[in-house]
């Protein structure tokens, strides 16, 4: 303090005062803490060793655990990325399988089946999104057999059953349509997710609003259009940037599918290069310094996305105070 | 518009709403649903509207059979409690919500939506959001936009419940004035007895889903049908006692415990042939404090209303509510005389509820 203070009460006062602006904000952090240390201890110390590793040149032939031994190369894992005959044609898979599977599943199935079964008889719309979450919540190994199974060459494949019995000609279908498959195995578990929002937030428009345009002269189709839609505005953005970056790195379903096949990476996504590259390579050799230059720049995209989609929708209207009303 | 309900049923599963609803409501008249909640008015309005499909009955606007028809294809508008305006549209584009969807061109579009506004009172608010408003400044939007595409049926779900005391007598007035200037036929459906006998041509009293009456208000108050009339029509309510009435020598007398009220016989006869005994009601305002009133009771509570107060006095067993001057300063504990006005007195079948005297 630069001056001595002179009344000793008001002195009391302000270290009271003091000391209570200090305690709430203690306990703030407090309650923010469990959840803190869980976000540095599963994703910050993670996101900073590999960042570490994708400025070295770890791999099979050159272990060590010890971070201070590991070589340093600088940049040189993202130069040969750069270089990567195949890394542009990775690029534009996860460009292509994110955006198709999103528009088409993620958000446009996902709407028309919360439309559809908001629109129907509740107990009939409940049974039927209920059937949509069983591929979210079979486990995928499971799921993804029985896709393999549903599309395995004649005479095995379920599929190649039924165009034999119809006398189709048969098809080995990962390999003449691969994208078709891993698009649509993603998206119908994609689906669950936007369903769930979408139908609690079209189930929470109120009644009135909904009999009011009837009344006011609207099909059930402008219905949709012009007051069911915006009013699910918010939902409908979340669903988009939430499973946009869901799906960057989702890459489970398609290792276990095609694993980046057939052919060479005619399916590779870039999350499934990463792992590839730094878990799974072919030839015993696992690059870990140079996976995880893959695994950097996914999550640079993400976290450039995610600062894109929060500023664009803007997101903290999302979440403003309520307007207090007067009459 | 005339519109004619016949043996309306609507039943959801098991649950009845409405049960075998017959209404002829003429042109341009002002009709009022009156009930307790769950009784089936709501359900009648909205099986109107078209949003709930008979499950029995006929509903024709004028000559046309409405059941199968679709809400967009019957030109009604209709007014909300909650108000129900569009929060992501304008005034403006509520307003002119129901004229876009008929395809009107822009331009009278435009021309209509503000000649309506100014009429409601809101031109200025036309560029706002609904959540900029007060309550009574969207419930005159909802009027807007129920009136813009000229309707030939207003609906009205409780419009005024959501309104302050205040607003609601002012909102009150201007309803049934614009209603009366435009001749639209009109259903308001309420649980406020007020607002119907104030704004109502006829009003259907309704209870459990089945109609209790459908009359002029002065009718409703003054020769109630049912017990459930009696009792849900006027405020303070009714006061109702179980009576034997008997007749000698030309002479109705109505009696219970040491009440003795002598009846005329226009209305002590009906009652006095009734095997058993009868329930009797009586308005507030037709029991007087009076030194020359042969019933003594004692004062329970006094409640000030301000203009009046509102006496609960006890005889013996038997509770009646009363209306007396503040002026003459009644204490609680007071012993008083009553006075009974018998000229006015009901008499109801406590089997069958119904009145004895009117049907």
């Amino acid at each position: 303090m630069s001056q001595p203070d002179t009344n000793p009460k008001s002195s009391a006062a302000l270290v009271q005062s003091r000391r209570n602006a200090l305690r709430s904000y203690l306990s703030a952090y407090g309650f923010m803490a469990p959840a803190g240390v869980l976000v540095i201890i599963f994703f910050l110390i993670p996101v900073a060793i590999v960042l570490y590793l994708s400025v070295t040149n770890l791999a099979s032939s050159n272990f060590t655990s010890d971070l201070a031994k590991m070589e340093f190369i600088g940049l040189k894992n993202y130069r040969t990325l750069f270089n990567d005959q195949f890394a542009r044609k990775i690029f534009f898979n996860t460009i292509f399988y994110v955006l198709v599977t999103l528009s088409i599943f993620n958000v446009g199935l996902a709407l028309i089946v919360s439309l559809l079964t908001t629109h129907i008889d509740r107990g009939a719309g409940f049974v039927f999104r209920a059937l949509w979450i069983l591929p979210r919540i079979t486990s995928p190994v499971v799921y993804i057999l029985i896709w393999k199974r549903m599309s395995a060459e004649a005479p095995f494949g379920i599929l190649n059953q039924i165009n034999e019995a119809l006398g189709q000609p048969t098809f080995n279908y990962l390999s003449t349509n691969p994208w078709v498959f891993v698009v649509v195995v993603n998206g119908f578990i994609g689906v669950s997710f936007g369903m769930i929002i979408f139908t609690s937030a079209i189930e929470s428009i109120p009644k009135d609003l909904l009999n009011a345009s009837l009344v006011d002269g609207s099909s059930r189709m402008q219905r949709i259009r012009y007051v069911i839609l915006p009013l699910i505005r918010w939902p409908l953005l979340f669903v988009v940037t939430y499973q946009t970056l869901s799906l960057l790195t989702s890459f489970v379903e398609i290792q276990l599918l095609t694993d980046g096949g057939p052919g060479l990476y005619r399916t590779e996504v870039w999350s499934l290069t990463a792992y590839h590259r730094a878990l799974s390579n072919y030839f015993g050799n696992a690059q870990w310094g140079y996976g995880s230059a893959f695994a950097v720049l996914l999550v640079m995209i993400g976290v450039v996305l995610a600062v894109i989609y929060m500023r664009v929708f803007r997101f903290d209207e999302l979440i403003a105070e309520p307007r207090v009303e007067a009459l | 518009m005339e519109i004619r309900i016949d043996n309306l049923t609507k039943k959801f599963g098991d649950v009845v709403g409405v049960e075998d609803l017959t209404l002829h409501i003429d042109d341009g008249e002002f009709v009022a649903f009156l009930g307790p909640s769950g009784c089936g008015k709501t359900t009648t309005l909205l099986t109107l509207a078209g949003i709930y499909k008979p499950t029995e009955g006929l509903i024709r606007f004028g000559d046309r059979v409405v059941n199968t028809v679709q809400p967009k294809d019957r030109n009604i508008g209709m007014v909300f409690q909650s108000y129900a305006l569009y929060p992501h549209m304008t005034i403006f584009q509520n307003i002119a919500y129901p004229l876009k969807l008929k395809k009107t061109p822009k331009k009278a579009q435009n021309e209509q939506v503000r000649q309506v506004a100014n009429v409601m009172g809101i031109g200025e608010l036309l560029d706002r959001r609904p959540g900029q408003l007060s309550g009574g400044q969207q419930q005159r939007v909802a009027l807007g936009r129920a009136l813009v595409k000229e309707p030939d049926v207003l609906l009205f779900d409780e419009p005024l419940s959501n309104l302050d005391a205040r607003l609601r007598l002012t909102m009150r007035g201007e309803i049934k004035h614009l209603q009366k200037n435009l001749g639209i036929t009109s259903i308001y459906v309420t649980h406020d007895q007020v607002e119907a006998m104030t704004m109502a041509d006829r009003i259907a009293v309704m209870n459990l889903g089945q109609l209790q009456a459908f009359d002029a208000p002065d009718e409703l108050y003054d020769r109630p049908k049912t017990l459930f009339v009696a009792g849900f029509v006027g405020n303070p309510p009714m006061n109702f006692i179980d009576v034997d009435v008997s007749q000698s020598n030309g002479q109705c007398v109505a009696a219970a415990d040491s009440i003795q009220l002598p009846v005329g016989k226009e209305r002590g006869e009906p009652p006095a042939g009734y095997a058993g005994t009868v329930v009797m009601g009586i308005r507030p305002e037709d029991i007087t404090i009076a030194d020359d009133g042969n019933v003594n009771g004692e004062i329970f509570l006094v409640e000030p209303l301000g203009r009046e107060d509102l006496i609960d006095v006890r005889v013996g067993p038997h509770s009646f509510i009363l209306l007396a001057d503040t002026d003459k300063q009644h204490r609680a504990g007071e012993r008083v005389a009553l006075k009974f006005d018998m000229t006015q007195a009901q008499f109801f079948d406590p089997q069958t509820e119904r009145s004895l005297l009117w049907n």
